[in-house]
């Protein structure tokens, strides 16, 4: 299936390569450079390529492509979602997946990706047992390994492997058992030039942190399960407990994880919780225009709306901006010339505003469309489709663990067309 | 197989004897050699290899030292090498010393060099492999599968012997792990040496029958590697395979499931024949009968699906909420090529679902949703505006969300969509704009009734400043014109005045040839056009050339007598152009047209090749070839037959025997390993509870939890208490709510009304809600009975389970429990209703919406210049329905209609109505059309006739009616082949407005100008206190279409609007004197409809 893997940075160069079956040239690459020339922006490069002997199939993500090759037919889904997974290990390992941190830890990476793919074909792709193979670098572990010539793998068989539980290793001890379920809402909106609503829709995930003892099986149950419209689940969610309950059932992977995510029925609508007055416009004659936002809260459920930014990306033509904002700072960055004013928490009292002139090229034509504007803002202890946990019960373990739920609403790809 | 293995055994092994001792001989002689060989590359290459020699030489000396730390650095140190993808072979000798090491890292790297290495220097290599035997018969499972994985992955052709000897001793390894590595070296094997292939079988004929789900995906990948064609191994197996799909791990499901797809259409008959009858009892017989005893083939005339394929179908739904987004597209596969048609669009929203992932998954999911809505459109127009294209995304997926809503286009929805293509128009992504200036122009061709408004929104783009815009919409417009040639000789005469203008050699092109084919519209014209290409003719690009030459010709022949001159100089400067291809043109064009004694018969017939009618070019879906490749696969992504892709052959006529998928006894699945399953049956879950919660009693301080759910749930939530975060938050809710109270109460009571209505009306169509009003109804229902109300609770769950529908529940209901369960009840119906039947389009349909469409596309003109005041689209969108027919009357055919408060497409004058019909009988009905109307003078555009409508399908239909601005009924005939029944629709006055926006100074101008006997008002008493402004003008919008002008003053609310038919303003404001008195006016010239309008608004206000 997966013959070869590259990593291939922002500037074109191949830092790492790892084959699985006979060896692949990297100059395999120069086709999949040649169509990054074309497209400019590394965003745009298709990610199924074709070349006269291999495929290559990439993903793009931390400014790093992961480039695989492959011979034969395979979905191709398949290859883009272990490539993530492989993006996402990387990301649980070293905190951060970047050429740097790779490149320091080619070591674990390399054991990694020998562990993950045997033959081109997923092996172990679980965190709980990846990690009880190969354990994850800190500094006292290295700092004795060195001393001692210890070492970082694991020479048994970790247990996960073998259950049909494989998210969730055996022997968990904590002297704190806890968990801790956090519901986080995106809402994803095109709002059009007069406020009206284009298109809004809630997506949501539950993202848990168990920290428990022994092999507990939990059950979380919600006030209102039928506000849920489509949803996906960890692999240790019982989906036939769902389908006949409206219950989650499962026993827990340690640590963190996405239990499920979900998507809010499309029947209702949304509750957008600001609105945005704007005015840009560009002169015909003069080489400027003028630029007037003002953002005000529309439904917050009587809470307050925080980390609100808002994300212009101008018209080539524009050279600089002369701005005051009421509140919050605002930098242009004029090589991308991306706009970003970042207003903090939103004051109901006193709406902030932005305004003042935007200087063009002299000569420049005027552009056609107005720059949308992007949204970005958080609502801190609100599910804003409603969503209520109602509760949490352990089976399986003695002891009384600490639960907690967090609530948090944030715009998604929130887009305002001007 | 067993008879050939002592044999192949001593085979084996003194082929490993002798390769040894060779190996020994050559390690003795090799020290010398390499050492030569170094010395000859020193002295070639240099000094900068001479650095790197030193560095390798260094890593050596540490990989031959006694100390384990060392040699474990100097391997680090070696796979950084093999990363960066530098050559480190020569370092085999020493590193390959080290595979017997004790420390298990240094192995593992080690082993990762091997594998690397062991292809080159295949005779060093084999000094390894007596570990690696050895190591198969370590105690440790976990040893014994690394040392298989890693002998099966060093590419030697002389140890083929050993790997079969050990694939066939780990294929009967007891641990499942040792068993799935033996599957995974079966294709190392393979692909190493194809000649092993009948050996390789036996063993995977073997792992098939294996039970355990960590073997099943692995050995399907070796199947489908080696032997993909062996279908008659499956069969035994299949009915395993697919009880135990949900438990594989998540990457063998994607390849099991598109092994059983490419299974299950050899052996199964189609599902799709005309006539299906899907017999329920079946069915549930099937699912009854745990008893894996199957009935004989069913090949009676209606069709009946083999028990069999209903497995498949039912194992693999589940998969669709996987988060794995490849499991959830080769699901969505297996059901596009297997299930029949009706069933297919459950996994719509699955796949809608996936658009959220990743941009590369996103990528490939378009693409697979890209050919099925070519094929079913039905599947994908309720999600409509989940593709719409933000400005953000990358130009590919762009391009394919904008092909998705070409496909979905239709009457119903065009003028949504082409809103929204006008937004594209004006993207700064040039190639982006160009590509939806196409996909105005396949709208136009596949939808008539727009085409002119797309042909005049094209026209008008042609003064856009942008080349590329230009000359896609002339390559566009030349399509369309084609299509159909007979009135537009007016944008023939605007192109060719523009012609100046566009410099794009391929518009200007389009443009000649318009010219030159229809030149007998554009007589004076054409002429003039030719004179100015003759003087710039040398400066022009190849393909202009072509043209005017064609251009010239046919002129030549349909009007001699003015270009007769013209054609001539032209032919002789493109008699000595410098391309071949135009000296070619001139001379066959000089031949075929001009009389001459040389010249022959094809003279004569001149006239008709050139001005031959043409046929004009399909506008079509880039995908509409990809339904050749089977879905979610890498050919389908290419749209190029990639190597190793399987076919999927087409239905078998008659099935084959399904008595061989019979197995005599199939136990239940057991994992030997821990007992921990998923626990599948509801009773032995209950019963691993009840044992845990007597434990629990036993232990620890909960001596009450024995009983019911009752009193965990108050225990639990007093647990919950202690998570300090879960609290606050509750408290602050708490607030909020209370606040939020009076509207949240107003909002309730507008619901509650909405909802009596709808049961008097029995309509099934849904409104929507806010979500506000759900979430809040929701809270106080669930604060004012108490936390510890677990029964209550209980019970709700209990009807919750009722309906096990995965699909949505719309509506949280805060209202009593037998009205929640009777509602719900109906739901469910519903539901399946949308799962099951994709054409049936009952979604609600986008309540927000655009305006005039005319005006929109008089928009396209990219100028900024808008207008002071123009259409605006409603900000609120109710839908209320009323029933035109109740089917009763109606003989089984019911209808009902509401108000989308849209543009009319057919006439600006009209009012839309959409008409949803739905067939309550037990026959289909055909013909479903209007008859006769009073007043006769009505006008009224009719829906298209309706073919046939099957028992218990819906359609939906929009009709416009000029209701010419009086609320007087319209009353027509709504006929079917048999009966005729009079129906009448009577519009609210409300409905007969379209929203318009203007200033706040326009506005206040307006009114000034419409006061005196234009102006009607009155006091309005609210019935709640201090309802807010959001509350009042939701209901002024719920009333009348008309949009909400923005306001500087707090106490006042303004909305405009224009009546339909005359256009006459209409202005309505609010003042909000104090906390419950309304002061409503409204001034328009229509006085007759201003007190109508008055009248409902203050009963609306009253009540809100």
């Amino acid at each position: 299936m997966i013959d070869s893997l590259f990593l291939i940075n922002h500037s074109g160069d191949i830092f790492l390569e790892k084959h699985w079956k006979s060896v692949i040239s990297r100059s395999v690459c120069d086709y999949f450079f040649e169509a990054k020339e074309k497209a400019v922006d590394p965003e745009n490069v298709a990610p199924v390529l074709q070349t006269p002997h291999h495929y290559l199939i990439s993903i793009y993500r931390d400014k790093i492509f992961f480039l695989s090759a492959i011979q034969t037919e395979v979905p191709p889904l398949f290859v883009i979602e272990f490539l993530h997974r492989v993006g996402d290990t990387f990301l649980d390992y070293f905190g951060e997946c970047s050429e740097t941190v790779i490149k320091d830890n080619v070591v674990i990476v390399y054991e990694l990706l020998e562990e993950m793919l045997d033959n081109g074909f997923p092996l172990a792709t679980e965190s709980n047992v990846l990690k009880e193979m190969i354990k994850p670098p800190n500094i006292l572990r290295s700092v004795v390994n060195t001393l001692t010539g210890g070492s970082n793998v694991g020479n048994t068989l970790p247990t996960g492997q073998l259950s049909n539980v494989p998210w969730r290793r055996a022997g968990v001890k904590y002297t704190n058992n806890e968990a801790y379920f956090d519901v986080i809402e995106e809402i994803d909106a095109i709002l059009d030039k007069s406020g009206t609503t284009v298109f809004a829709e809630i997506q949501g995930v539950i993202e848990a942190c168990v920290r428990l003892t022994g092999m507990p099986d939990l059950t979380l149950s919600f006030m209102n399960p039928r506000l849920l419209d489509d949803v996906s689940f960890h692999p240790c969610v019982r989906f036939k407990r769902w389908e006949s309950e409206r219950v989650l059932s499962f026993i827990p992977p340690d640590g963190n994880f996405t239990l499920m995510s979900y998507q809010v029925s499309s029947q209702n609508l949304v509750a957008i919780p600001v609105y945005v007055k704007q005015n840009i416009s560009f002169l015909e004659a003069g080489s400027c225009g003028r630029l007037d936002i003002t953002i005000g809260p529309k439904q917050t459920m009587g809470k307050t709306v925080e980390g609100l930014m808002v994300t212009v990306h101008m018209p080539k033509a524009v050279l600089t901006v002369n701005l005051t904002a009421t509140q919050g700072t605002h930098t242009y960055d004029l090589a991308t010339k991306v706009l970003v004013w970042d207003i903090g928490k939103l004051n109901p009292q006193k709406l902030p505003n932005l305004r003042g002139s935007l200087s063009m090229q002299p000569g420049a034509p005027k552009p056609e469309e107005n720059p949308s504007l992007n949204i970005d803002l958080k609502i801190q202890q609100l599910a804003i489709s409603g969503l209520k946990v109602s509760r949490l019960d352990m089976y399986g373990e003695k002891y009384k663990p600490f639960k907690g739920v967090k609530y948090l609403t944030k715009a998604g790809k929130f887009q305002v067309r001007t | 197989m067993d008879r050939g293995f002592p044999s192949l055994r001593s085979e084996a092994a003194g082929a490993v004897r002798t390769m040894l001792a060779s190996a020994e001989s050559l390690q003795l002689t090799l020290k010398p050699e390499l050492s030569q060989e170094e010395q000859a590359l020193t002295h070639t290459n240099g000094k900068p290899k001479e650095t790197h020699k030193a560095g390798n030489e260094d890593l050596k000396e540490m990989l031959e030292s006694n100390k384990e730390s060392l040699k474990l650095e100097a391997m680090k140190r070696v796979v950084g090498l093999i990363s960066k993808g530098k050559n480190a072979s020569e370092l085999f000798p020493a590193v390959v010393k080290n595979v017997a090491s004790k420390n298990i890292e240094l192995k593992k790297l080690v082993y990762v060099y091997l594998v690397r290495y062991a292809e080159e220097q295949q005779d060093l290599a084999l000094l390894s492999i007596s570990t690696f035997q050895r190591a198969l018969k370590d105690p440790n499972q976990f040893i014994r599968a690394s040392a298989l994985r890693v002998l099966s992955s060093i590419r030697v052709p002389i140890i083929v012997p050993i790997m079969m000897l050990a694939i066939k001793e780990a294929a009967t390894d007891l641990s499942p792990y040792v068993r799935k590595t033996s599957a995974h070296a079966i294709q190392k094997l393979y692909s190493l040496d194809p000649d092993q292939k009948e050996q390789l079988i036996e063993v995977i004929e073997k792992l098939l029958k294996d039970k355990s789900t960590l073997v099943a995906g692995s050995v399907v990948v070796a199947f489908e590697e080696v032997c993909p064609d062996r279908i008659d191994l499956i069969h035994k197996n299949y009915r395993k395979l697919c009880n135990l799909l949900v438990d594989v791990e998540e990457w063998g499901q994607v390849v099991i499931i598109s092994m059983l797809t490419r299974y299950a259409r050899t052996q199964f008959t189609s599902p799709w024949k005309e006539d299906a009858v899907f017999d329920e009892n079946n069915e549930k017989t099937f699912y009854d009968s745990d008893s894996e005893e199957k009935k004989g083939p069913t090949e009676a005339k209606p069709y009946m699906m083999d028990p069999d394929h209903r497995l498949l179908l039912r194992n693999t739904k589940p998969l669709l909420q996987s988060r794995n987004t490849a499991v959830v597209m080769s699901v969505a596969q297996l059901y596009w090529h297997l299930a029949p048609k009706h069933e297919v669009s459950v996994v719509t929203k699955s796949l809608v679902r996936l658009l959220r992932s990743h941009r590369e998954v996103q990528y490939i999911v378009l693409q697979n949703i890209a050919t099925m809505s070519i094929q079913r459109k039905g599947m994908f127009e309720p999600y409509m505006k989940s593709f719409y294209v933000r400005s953000t995304d990358p130009t590919h997926i762009k391009t394919l969300k904008l092909e998705i809503l070409t496909n979905l286009a239709n009457e119903a929805n065009i003028s949504t969509i082409l809103r929204e293509f006008q937004t594209y128009v004006k993207s700064q992504d040039k190639a982006f704009a160009a590509a939806t200036i196409q996909a105005i122009g396949r709208c136009a061709t596949n939808i008539s009734e727009v085409t002119d408004t797309c042909l005049n929104g094209l026209v008008l783009l042609l003064s856009n400043r942008d080349e590329t815009v230009v000359a896609e919409s002339v390559v566009v417009i030349k399509k369309l014109l084609q299509t159909q040639p007979t009135q537009h000789s007016e944008i023939i005469k605007h192109m060719a005045k523009l012609f100046d203008n566009i410099t794009v050699p391929m518009a200007r092109a389009s443009i000649l040839w318009l010219m030159g084919e229809y030149c007998d519209r554009v007589p004076k014209i054409a002429p003039d056009v030719l004179r100015k290409m003759a003087k710039i003719f040398t400066t022009e690009e190849d393909i202009v050339k072509l043209q005017t030459v064609n251009l010239a010709a046919k002129l030549y022949l349909t009007n001699s007598k003015q270009t007769k001159l013209l054609t001539q100089y032209i032919l002789n400067l493109g008699k000595y152009d410098q391309n071949y291809d135009i000296r070619d043109r001139t001379r066959f064009i000089r031949q075929l047209i001009v009389p001459s004694e040389k010249s022959g018969a094809l003279n004569k017939y001149a006239r008709r090749i050139l001005l031959a009618p043409k046929p004009a070019p399909v506008l079509e879906s880039a995908f509409k070839d990809r339904d050749r490749f089977q879905l979610g696969t890498l050919s389908h992504s290419l749209n190029v037959k990639a190597s190793g892709y399987q076919e999927l052959s087409d239905w078998p006529a008659v099935a084959p025997d399904p008595s061989v998928r019979n197995v005599e006894v199939i136990e239940p699945v057991k994992e030997w390993a821990p007992s921990l399953g998923k626990a599948k049956q509801p009773k032995s879950d209950a019963k691993f509870y009840s044992d845990d919660e007597e434990k629990e009693e036993e232990g620890s301080e909960r001596s009450t939890s024995s009983e019911d759910d009752s009193s965990s749930s108050s225990s639990s939530s007093k647990d919950s208490d202690s998570g300090s975060e879960e609290e606050s938050s509750e408290e602050s809710e708490k607030t909020s709510s209370g606040s939020g109270g009076s509207s949240s109460g107003s909002e309730k009571s507008s619901s509650d009304a909405e909802s009596e209505q709808r049961q008097k009306k029995k309509t099934k169509k849904r409104t929507r809600k806010p979500a506000a009003s759900d979430s809040d109804s929701d809270e106080n229902g669930n604060a004012d009975q108490a936390s510890s109300s677990a029964t209550e609770s209980s019970s709700e769950s209990e009807s919750d389970s009722g309906s096990d529908s995965p699909a949505p529940q719309k509506k949280a209901e805060a209202n009593t429990q037998p009205k929640m369960a009777v509602k719900s009840k109906k739901e469910v119906s519903l539901l399946d209703l949308d799962d099951f039947s994709p054409v049936v389009t009952n979604a609600p349909k986008p309540s927000v919406i655009s305006s005039s469409l005319l005006s929109d596309l008089e928009g396209l003109s990219l100028s900024n210049v808008s207008s002071a005041v123009q259409v605006t689209s409603p900000s609120f969108g109710p839908v209320k329905t009323y029933e035109l027919l109740h089917h009763m009357t109606g003989k089984g055919l019911a209808a009902k209609y509401h108000f989308p408060r849209q543009p009319c497409l057919y006439q600006p004058s009209m009012v839309s109505v959409q008409v949803i019909l739905t067939n309550n009988s037990d026959h289909a009905l055909e013909e479903i059309h209007i008859g006769e109307r009073s007043p006769a003078s009505l006008n009224v555009h009719c829906f298209n006739t309706i073919e046939r409508l099957e028992p218990g399908a819906s359609v939906t239909v929009s009709m416009g009616v000029d209701f010419s601005d009086s609320t007087q009924a319209a009353n027509f005939q709504l006929c079917t082949k048999e009966d005729q029944f009079g129906v009448s629709i009577q519009p609210a006055v409300g409905e007969l407005l379209m929203p318009f926006t203007m200033t706040e100074a326009d506005f206040s101008r307006e009114q000034r100008n419409l006061q005196g006997m234009n102006e009607t008002s009155a006091t309005v008493t609210m019935a709640t206190a201090n309802t807010p402004r959001q509350a009042i003008s939701k209901q002024v919008l719920s009333v009348a279409n008309v949009g909400a002008v923005s306001s500087s003053q707090d106490n006042m609310l303004r909305f405009s609007g224009r009546t339909v038919s005359s256009k006459a303003l209409l202005l309505v404001s609010l003042d909000l004197k104090d906390s419950s008195a309304v002061l409503l006016t409204i001034n328009t010239e229509k006085t007759v409809m201003a007190s109508m309008l008055l009248r409902d608004l203050t009963r609306a206000l009253a009540q809100a």
